[in-house]
Order: C-alpha cells, then sequence, then structure tokens
C-alpha cells in the first residue's frame, strides 16, 4: 500500500494498462499541452516510453468521440477524455447512437472497447457550463456502462477494468477527487462492474451513494453514530450495471432508505433506485425512502447560490432523520 | 367538433397560432416542399410563405439557429425529423435552450417549441425509434410535454407555442394517424402545461402513463374492469413540470399504483414517478409500485425482436390482477 | 480607411478599458478574490473594438468564453460587468452567470459561452430571425478562435448563412492557441480564412494588432450584410498574451516566446507608436499626453468598477430559483 492522490492512481492505471496493451491510447483536448485538465494525463506518453499513444486532439468532441469508436471497431481500445462533463452532449449522438448501439445493431459483428473520462461536479464558481453530473442520461442507455468511483484505490481499480473491457464506458470523476489522497494497493488489480461496496455497515438505515458522495455519507455517519444511529453505507461504484442486490440486501436488513446524489434530483439515477427499492423490497420498508440531489436549477455563479445547489453531509444527515423520523402507519 | 388526426390536429393548432402572430416561424429539414416527413406541417408552406424554412441536415443549426432567433425575438418553432437525431444537437439544447435564460440573469428568453417525433414505428430500427424523454426530465430550464390525443396535441401545441419558455413537444410517430373528435378550441388558454388528467375514474388502482403509453394504460383498464377492477387512469401530458398532485391523490385513494411508459425502463421517468411516491405516498400503498418500460436494450429491427421491446395492455393486466392476489 | 482624431481615440479608450478591466480581474483572480474561471482577452482588445465599432447597439454579438474585450467594446456597463464577475445580485446576471456567462442584453451582447464554438448557430439563428423574419437590418457577429473552427458548428452556421444571405459576420480571432495546444497540431490550413472559399464566403485577413485594420474590414462586411448580400469572414491575426486561464503554468510554452510575441502584436503599444508620429490612418497626430490621460481615466473607471462589484451584496438565496421559467 502506499499513499496517493486520485489523480495519481489513475495515471498509474492508464499507464500500466498501456505498457501492458500497446493498443490502448489516449486521446483528448490539451493532453500533452497541459496534460488534460487536473493534469491527469502529464507525463503519460514519456511513462509508457511511447508518447504517439497520447494524442493532441482540436476542439471538436465529435471528431474525439466518433473517432474512438471507429478505432475501437478496428481492434483498438482508446481512452478519451472530454474535460469537463459538460462538453459531453457535443458528442451526444456519438455516445448515444454510434459507441452504444453499433455492437447490437450489427448482430454482434463490432465491439466498442473504449472509455470515456468526464470530469464533473460542482468544485467552486464555475458556472452553469462547467459543473454538470450528467451520470443518469446514460443509465438510461442500453450499450453503456456507466462508472462512478470514490476513491483513488477505487479509481485505479475501476479505470483498470474500464480499459480492459469490451464495452463503451462513461468514467465520471468528480471534480473534487483529484487531489483526494488514499491507500492504493502496489500489485495489479482491478474490480469487477456491478458489484457494489459495503462501505460502512449498520443496522438502522441504508444509504446508498456513488462517487463523491461516498466521503460525504461517511462523515454523515460519524455524527449520526454520535447520537446512536447506524448507517449502512453502500458504494454502488458502477451504475450501469447496478448492484440491486446489493441495496435490497441492505433495505431489506434495516426497512430505511436514503438515497443520495450532486447530479439534479428530478430524473437523476436516484430515482432509479428509490423506485426499485418501492418496487422489490417493499414488504421491508419501515419509512418512505428518501431521495437527495440538487434542486431544479443550472448551477449558478454566485457563491452563496452555487452552496444551495450542493449536497453535503448535513443534507444526507438530515435525510436519515427523515427516514427514522417519518415512521410508517402501513 | 371534428374528426381530426394527430398529425392534422398539430397543424391546426400551428396555424391558428401563426395567424395570430407573425413572429412565429417554422425551421427544419423537409419542411416547405413535403409538410414534413409525416405530414405534421402540411399546408403550413403555402399559407405562410416565408415562413416555413427548409434547413439543410443540421440539427445544431436547427436547435441553435432556433435559440440564437428566439433571443433576438422571434418565436420559433422547430423540427427534429426524428427524436432519435436530438443527440447531434444535445449541446445546443442543454447548455444553450435550457440555460441562456438563467445564466444571464432572466435577460434573455427562449419561446422556442422544439417538436421530436419519437417512438417505435414498424420496424425503425435502433436509430429511428427511440423515446428519450427521460433526459430532458432532468434539465432545468426545459418544459416536456408528451399528448396522447388529437384533442390535446392541438391544445398542447398551441399552450407550447405561447409559452414563453422552451418547450420539446414529444409526439408518437404511431399517434399521427390516430383520429377523434376534436373540439374548436375557443378559451384563452387552451391547456396549461404541468396539468395531468384523469381520463377514467376508478378506486382500486392507479395506472399512470403517456403518450402512447396512454393505449396500454386506457387498455388494460378496460380490460381489469370486465373483471371487476376499476383502475384509474392519470394521463400525465407534461413531464416537466408534472402533475405530481394528481398522482399523489390518486394513490392516495386506490392504494395501488402502476406506471408504464414505452422508453427503457432504467433511468426512465417511470423511475421519478415511482420514486416520488415511494417518498410521499409510501405509508397509502398495499402492493409494491409496478413499473413498466422497455427492457435495457437497444430496438432491434426483426419483427418478433421488436415486439420483445414493447409493452404490451396483458402486461399490465397480469401485473395488476397479481396486487390484489 | 482614414478615421476622425475622435473615432481614433474612442477606440483607444475602448482598448485601454479592456485592457485595464483584464489587468484588475487577474490581479484579483491570482490573489483569491475571484473564483472559477477566468479567461483574458489581453493582446487582443483591438479586434473586439474595431470590430464593435462598426455596429449598431442593436445590432448583435454571440461571445466565447474569452469575452470580457467583446462585451466592453459593445458597450456594457464595466461597473455591472465587474460586479458579475464577482458573482454580485448587482452584476449584468445577477450574478448568476460569471465570466463565462456574461451577458448584456441592452446592448446587443448576447451572451458569452462556457462551450467551444456554441455561439456560431445562436448567431446565424438571430441573423436569421432579423433578416427573414422580423424584416430589419440588423447584423449578427460571432467571434470564435482558431481552436473553436474545428468544431463542427462552424460549419453548420456557415452553410447556412451562406446559403441564405443572412448577415452574419464570422470573425476569426486567430490567436495560435487553441487552450494549451498550438494550433497547428490540430489544423491543416495556416488561415483559419481558407475555409470560408468552401462555403462561397468572402474572407478577409486583418492584422489584429491594428485597430484600424480590423475596423475597415468590419464596415465592410457590416456593408454587405445590410445590403443582403451575405455573411463575411474576417481573419484578425493577433495573440493570446496570457494562458488559457488564469492561473495556467503555460508548461507548453516559454516565457522568451510569449515575451516576444506580446511585444510584436500589442494593440497598444502599436496604437501609440503609430499615432504619436505621421500615419495614415488619422490626419494629424495624437500627442503622446492626450493618449495617457485616455489611459488613467480607463484606469481610473476600473478601480470604481472593483470598488463597485465590491461594495455590491451577493444575491439573496432565495433568487436561486429565479430566471429560470417564465
Amino acid at each position: 500500500m502506499s499513499i496517493k492522490s486520485y489523480r495519481e492512481a489513475t495515471f498509474d492505471a492508464m499507464k500500466e494498462e498501456m505498457i501492458r496493451d500497446g493498443t490502448v491510447y489516449a486521446i483528448a483536448e490539451d493532453i500533452n499541452g497541459n496534460g488534460g485538465t487536473h493534469g491527469r494525463y502529464t507525463g503519460l506518453g514519456e511513462a509508457i516510453g511511447d508518447p504517439g499513444r497520447v494524442i493532441d486532439a482540436p476542439i471538436s468532441e465529435a471528431i474525439i468521440v466518433g473517432s474512438a469508436v471507429g478505432a475501437a471497431m478496428s481492434g483498438l481500445r482508446p481512452i478519451v477524455d472530454l474535460r469537463f462533463s459538460n462538453c459531453i452532449p457535443c458528442a451526444m449522438d456519438e455516445i448515444v447512437n454510434q459507441a452504444a448501439k453499433s455492437r447490437y445493431m450489427f448482430g454482434g459483428q463490432a465491439k466498442v472497447p473504449m472509455v470515456i473520462r468526464a470530469p464533473d461536479g460542482i468544485l467552486k464558481m464555475q458556472g452553469a457550463h462547467h459543473t454538470d453530473c450528467l451520470e443518469a442520461w446514460f443509465t438510461h442507455v442500453p450499450g453503456l456502462q456507466v462508472v462512478v468511483p470514490s476513491t483513488p484505490a477505487e479509481g485505479k481499480g475501476l479505470l483498470k477494468t474500464a480499459i480492459r473491457n469490451d464495452n463503451p464506458v462513461l468514467f465520471f470523476e468528480h471534480k473534487k477527487l483529484m487531489a483526494m489522497t488514499g491507500e492504493v494497493p502496489e500489485e495489479d488489480y482491478t474490480i469487477p462492474f456491478g458489484k457494489a461496496r459495503v462501505v460502512r455497515e449498520g443496522r438502522d438505515v441504508s444509504v446508498i451513494v456513488y462517487g463523491i458522495m461516498v466521503s460525504r455519507a461517511l462523515e454523515a455517519a460519524e455524527k449520526l453514530a454520535a447520537e446512536g444511529i447506524d448507517a449502512e453505507i453502500i458504494d454502488l461504484r458502477t451504475l450501469s450495471p447496478w448492484d440491486r442486490e446489493a441495496v435490497l440486501a441492505s433495505v431489506k436488513k434495516t426497512g430505511r432508505a436514503v438515497v443520495a446524489h450532486e447530479a439534479v434530483r428530478q430524473s437523476g439515477f436516484g430515482a432509479e433506485i428509490s423506485a426499485t427499492i418501492a418496487e422489490e423490497a417493499f414488504g421491508a420498508l419501515k419509512a418512505p425512502v428518501i431521495r437527495i440531489g440538487a434542486p431544479f436549477v443550472p448551477i449558478p455563479m454566485a457563491p452563496n447560490l452555487e452552496d444551495l445547489c450542493r449536497v453535503l453531509p448535513e443534507n444526507i444527515y438530515e435525510g436519515v432523520h427523515r427516514a427514522l423520523g417519518r415512521q410508517s402507519d402501513r | 367538433m371534428r374528426k381530426l388526426s394527430f398529425s392534422m390536429a398539430t397543424c391546426e393548432a400551428m396555424a391558428e397560432e401563426m395567424a395570430l402572430d407573425d413572429k412565429i416561424f417554422v425551421m427544419g429539414e423537409d419542411l416547405a416542399r413535403q409538410g414534413g416527413i409525416f405530414g405534421q406541417f402540411k399546408g403550413l408552406p403555402e399559407k405562410f410563405p416565408g415562413r416555413v424554412i427548409d434547413t439543410p441536415i443540421s440539427e445544431t443549426f436547427i436547435i441553435g439557429g432556433g435559440v440564437g432567433a428566439a433571443l433576438a425575438g422571434a418565436r420559433p418553432v422547430v423540427d427534429m425529423h426524428f427524436a432519435d437525431f436530438i443527440g447531434v444537437c444535445m449541446d445546443e439544447i442543454f447548455n444553450q435552450m435550457a440555460k441562456v435564460r438563467y445564466m444571464f440573469g432572466g435577460q434573455a428568453k427562449v419561446p422556442l417549441v422544439l417538436r421530436a417525433p419519437d417512438g417505435m414505428t414498424i420496424q425503425g430500427a435502433a436509430q429511428h425509434s427511440q423515446a428519450v424523454e427521460a433526459w430532458f426530465c432532468h434539465i432545468p430550464g426545459i418544459q416536456v410535454v408528451a399528448p396522447s390525443n388529437p384533442e390535446d396535441a392541438k391544445a398542447v401545441l398551441k399552450a407550447a407555442i405561447r409559452s414563453d419558455n422552451p418547450v420539446i413537444y414529444f409526439e408518437n410517430k404511431i399517434l399521427y394517424k390516430e383520429t377523434a373528435m376534436v373540439p374548436e378550441i375557443a378559451d384563452e388558454v387552451p391547456y396549461t402545461i404541468g396539468k395531468a388528467k384523469v381520463r377514467r375514474e376508478g378506486k382500486d388502482v392507479t395506472i399512470v402513463s403517456y403518450s402512447i403509453g396512454m393505449k396500454n394504460a386506457l387498455g388494460a383498464a378496460e380490460r381489469l374492469a370486465k373483471e371487476g377492477i376499476e383502475a384509474e387512469v392519470i394521463d400525465l401530458i407534461s413531464l416537466s413540470p408534472w402533475d405530481k398532485e394528481a398522482v399523489l391523490t390518486s394513490v392516495k385513494k386506490t392504494h395501488r399504483l402502476c406506471i408504464a411508459h414505452e422508453a427503457v425502463k432504467q433511468g426512465g421517468f417511470g423511475a421519478e414517478i415511482a420514486a416520488t411516491v415511494a417518498e410521499e405516498a409510501i405509508e397509502y400503498l398495499d402492493a409494491p409500485i409496478l413499473r413498466y418500460g422497455a427492457p435495457f436494450c437497444p430496438i432491434p429491427f426483426a419483427p418478433t425482436l421488436e415486439k420483445m421491446v414493447r409493452v404490451f395492455p396483458e402486461d399490465l393486466v397480469k401485473g395488476i390482477k397479481g396486487m390484489f392476489e | 480607411m482614414k478615421v476622425s482624431k475622435e473615432q481614433a481615440l474612442k477606440f483607444y479608450e475602448t482598448m485601454c478599458l479592456i485592457r485595464e478591466f483584464e489587468t484588475s480581474v487577474k490581479h484579483d483572480f491570482l490573489n483569491g478574490e475571484i473564483p472559477g474561471f477566468v479567461h483574458l482577452y489581453i493582446g487582443e482588445e483591438a479586434v473586439a473594438t474595431g470590430i464593435c465599432a462598426a455596429l449598431d447597439d442593436t445590432d448583435y454579438i454571440e461571445s466565447t468564453h474569452r469575452g470580457h474585450g467583446h462585451c466592453i467594446a459593445k458597450g456594457a456597463d464595466v461597473d455591472r460587468m465587474m460586479a458579475e464577475i464577482f458573482g454580485k445580485k448587482t452584476g449584468l446576471c445577477k450574478g448568476k452567470g460569471g465570466s463565462m456567462h456574461i451577458a448584456d442584453f441592452s446592448v446587443g451582447m448576447l451572451g458569452a459561452n462556457g462551450v467551444v464554438g456554441g455561439g456560431y448557430n445562436l448567431a446565424a439563428g438571430a441573423a436569421l430571425a432579423n433578416k427573414m423574419i422580423l424584416k430589419n437590418d440588423r447584423v449578427s457577429v460571432v467571434f470564435f478562435g482558431d481552436g473553436a473552427s474545428n468544431r463542427g458548428t462552424f460549419h453548420e452556421a456557415a452553410n447556412v448563412s451562406s446559403a441564405w444571405k443572412l448577415p452574419t459576420i464570422f470573425v476569426n480571432e486567430m490567436n495560435q492557441w487553441a487552450s494549451t495546444t498550438p494550433y497547428e497540431t490540430t489544423t491543416a490550413v495556416k488561415d483559419i480564412s481558407d475555409r470560408a472559399k468552401g462555403y462561397h464566403m468572402p474572407a478577409v485577413i486583418a492584422d489584429g494588432k491594428n485597430v484600424f485594420e480590423v475596423y475597415a474590414a468590419a464596415v465592410g462586411a457590416v456593408e454587405r450584410a445590410r445590403a443582403g448580400e451575405g455573411p463575411t469572414f474576417i481573419e484578425c491575426k493577433t495573440f493570446r498574451v496570457e494562458g488559457h486561464f488564469v492561473g495556467d503554468p503555460e508548461l507548453y510554452r516559454t516565457r522568451e516566446y510569449v515575451k516576444e510575441n506580446a511585444a510584436l502584436n500589442d494593440p497598444l503599444t502599436w496604437f501609440d507608436r503609430t499615432m504619436t508620429r505621421k500615419n495614415g490612418y488619422i490626419d494629424g497626430v495624437i500627442e503622446p499626453q492626450e493618449l495617457e490621460a485616455v489611459r488613467a481615466a480607463a484606469k481610473e473607471k476600473i478601480v470604481k468598477a472593483k470598488e463597485f462589484a465590491m461594495s455590491s451584496e451577493y444575491p439573496d438565496p432565495d433568487q436561486y430559483t429565479a430566471d429560470l421559467y417564465l
């Protein structure tokens, strides 16, 4: 084990995979000039001894993603980076109609092994064009897989799986994660998709989260523990596929569920989780399923307004209290 | 009252509104000569010369240009050919159309209607059959409507055109040919965006749907009635904003909820409805919420396969009967 | 093209105002007073100034993430601009937009854009509305960098503008850098304006440090647009002196390179040098002390703008849902 930042851990994942497999390459805007946003690619070409596999792209999301779909279908394994999740819509057709469907439409003749890395989330006053969390859209698109890592070690293991995986993967990384440090195993490891992680065991309430929200839920859980409330925290890791069994098993044990994400609440992925619980763990529920997400506005710039759009440990703490407070009289 | 098809009802709405306000214009592919690929713009080019504009095959311009025109003071109605192509101009919708008013502190408004024909027709396959309304319900700044019959088609489109907000108007391709009696609309407010309608009253179970899904909802209700189960059927019509109160009120009465849509179930708008009820009215429920949508795969071509991704009234009937066992 | 001395001084005033504004913003950003993203227009002032001087208040511009210069040149109030950059409720967008989403519809500035290449189609759409629906003679300008010219949206907007002879003016700020990547790494043409040919659109190349040359190109393009002759492509050769954003470590270029190119392309020193001696742009000369007075006035205006921003309140929290739907 060694202590690494998320940035370093995911860099190592790319480096190791690119050395192991000569068909993996990375393409993005400013990938060499500035090492990509948050310097996640700085020195990658040299580190793998093959600068030709780290390619500067024009400012054209359509060509970055579209060309990667073509390259993937011809046998390569591209890692593309879209700098900010808000750039994704510029390549929405390439992702939804090309990457996601090519294998299925062509009856399995092709495969599209590619990873789309997209930093997302609220950092500080970046405004409405650089902050949205868009994972929910892609969980609604058959053919895609959606990954949202929560720590440096998770980031490394999940990114390696994403690169080795033969499907198109959306890899959403919260900007607040970049500088987060944590213990990262030295050995080669991968983390399977569709398997959630119980981050903290508890008996009173299940808190279902992913990405940056995992650390915020842990913070809330500590405060709750001091009050004698024992929260179980589940990190979904991947949203499509997602680990329904783990969530349902936990809710059947605790009888209460709180779902939280930073994305806009309406029609966010939390709705899918809540709805599934309401359908399949109905008999075990002792209380309403609480769902927490951003309010229905674009992200405003002014810091005091922006703060109202964040989902913080206190929102989760308060959500748990709501789940415990309003007993169902059913 | 006259008998009109869904598509003619939308033409009528357009013609009436365009006659009232010469800032309204129409823009899209194949409109001026062909009246739209589904005839939903027929007659307009002749009635309003110069105000029905054929664009190149260029979705980013159709939407981006529409947004710019709206900012300049016009009231565009733009056509997406097939809702499947919306991905091509997703940035123009998500980052521009939805956000300009808010980002600029209310200096601008975007009175734009985006007409988006969606859903499965006969074997349109993976890129001409999708129902993608859920994406847009997740986007603050946009309104989303999806009427289910000719009467609403007209009223809702008129309301969308009069709205000062960007509205996405999903019109199901199968529904275009549906005919029904459509009243003349004399009201100043043809429809209030955000309002659901109770299509059938019942006491035993609430079925919620919209657009083509209403066929399943009403079909299932009819069959259930024969077996002594009285279903209340709610047509949401508008998905963002959506009429939460209407659904909660009904569920509190019937204690059972079934949701159905043609879109993929995972991450679909049905999840939002179910999650809301699970949070705000779970204590009233006597059975688990039922949710129907397409399975998790693209739309296949072969008829035998396409049938597998559709929802049928029998599915709802079977599920709802199970609620009473 | 010759202009009056008053007009030349007006150019200078606008350019100095932009320079002072950007210098102040840079300082405050590095001090930690302004968060978020800020992209500076230093070195490119003559482009926005020359173009906007050829426009009426009722004409439109679509700007970019590097939009402060366009906003000032189009006549926006610098106090309210500065307040917006600080996220204050007195800002042009009531604190909801910030630097990357600054707009002033009262002067036809239809907004900066956080999406590179997001503005072309909006400009073409405004041009379409004005010409074909609202039947007036307003023109629309879209500013974009060399990097943004590689977005498909450029090509789609260029095509319709030319096919329908829309009053759209494409102003390319060829500043050599696509974010942190030198333009030639990802772009085949040397002159971005070569692309106009493919759309049957006339193109002009202007020296981006020479405000008179930019202005002359703009006047020609505006005349064409108003006469119903369609779009024009103006490529302004300029240089981005600052990093892509404030705080950019600029690992991709050397200090010497920046210094040398900044000096070669600086519109203010060029103006000072040219105007204080006999030249082909105005009758007579402008005295150094006259230029100094303009610079001092601009500086003072920006100091006041900062004071205005600092003394303004943040928006009331309950305003966070306002201005979304009507």
